[in-house]
């Protein structure tokens, strides 16, 4: 067994242990922090398929921002879990029987895969040795960067108008008007008139209004 | 081991069904449902990402990376409307959700 197999092992193993904690664990905080072990032994696992970008991705998207996104979540919502998991075991069975039948198809599909040769002809962008101008060959992150920025530019778009209607949804969601305050309210100051302001009135001498 | 296609997709498609089960065990609790779904997105990404080094075809990790941005984007919104949910209700049962029923 190398090296590779051994890191192979533990990355997946720590995967499905840590995908299991997330859906076991009592307390939600625990969920969070298993699925963020989970992400990291993923990307362990596309650093070994050699896929190193997506892996930095993993990293920096889901650890960074996702995982603590539902951390912060979980920790603001006061809620009594331990209610949420009354008949926790209920449908325990039906969901056993699914997971077994699932993992059984699976593996039987995937247990003997073989590249197929129609496969290796349909590949859309293979991937070549590509050198760059110092005749070295280029990583993974720079060959995926010069299909994504040139035949893929359009998808790079298309994900980042995915990412702004996420954030505009988002905020639009929790954004709340807080009334009762005091702020300044600029459409109200721009749109004051001199009729509603000023008024002018002739003053009887010795008598005041 | 490392070096066979078989075995990441296993890997792949143990971690889809813990996924699959997340949902029925926890079928109460959006927060782990939603963390669930993740599990699930993170098992097809393990799969494009196998395939896409095992064919030798980049396309397979350029749809990984739409798959996490889609995900990212259905993270952030789920649990906005989780919030939007919590404020209005006072809790964040998935079985008292039936105000448009009633």
């Amino acid at each position: 067994m190398g090296f590779a197999d051994l890191a192979f092992l533990i990355f997946a193993a720590s995967t499905i242990l840590s995908g299991l904690g997330v859906i076991l664990a009592k307390n939600p905080v625990h969920s969070v922090l298993m699925l963020i072990l989970a992400f990291i032994s993923t990307a362990g696992l596309f650093v070994l398929m050699g896929a190193e970008y997506l892996a930095f991705l993993l990293v920096v998207v889901y650890v960074g921002a996702v995982a603590v996104l539902f951390l912060f979540v979980v920790m603001m919502l006061d809620v009594d879990f331990a209610e949420l998991r009354a008949d926790y075991m209920r449908y325990a069975p039906l969901g056993g029987v699914v997971a077994v039948a699932l993992v059984a198809l699976i593996g039987l599909a995937v247990g003997d895969w073989h590249i197929p040769e129609a496969a290796v002809a349909a590949r859309t962008q293979p991937t070549e040795t590509v050198l760059d101008v110092t005749g070295q060959e280029v990583g993974n992150a720079e060959q995926l960067g010069m299909v994504l920025y040139t035949k893929y530019v359009h998808f790079f778009q298309i994900a980042g108008l995915i990412l702004l209607v996420a954030m505009v949804g988002a905020i639009t969601l929790t954004f709340r008007e807080r009334r009762g305050i005091k702020t300044q309210d600029v459409g109200a100051q721009v749109g004051r008139r001199r009729e509603d302001a000023v008024e002018v009135v002739s003053v009887p001498t010795g008598r005041g209004i | 081991m490392a070096g066979e296609l078989s075995s990441y997709l296993l890997v792949a498609g143990i971690l889809f069904a813990i996924g699959v089960v997340g949902i029925f065990l926890n079928r109460k609790n959006v927060i782990i449902i939603l963390m669930s779904i993740e599990l699930m997105l993170l098992a097809v990404n393990i799969n494009f990402v196998a395939f896409s080094m095992f064919l030798q075809d980049l396309v397979g990790q350029v749809f990984a990376f739409m798959v996490l941005t889609v995900a990212a984007a259905e993270a952030a919104i789920g649990l906005a409307i989780l919030v939007a949910f919590f404020r209005n209700r006072g809790d964040i049962s998935v079985t008292t959700a039936n105000t448009m029923r009633n």
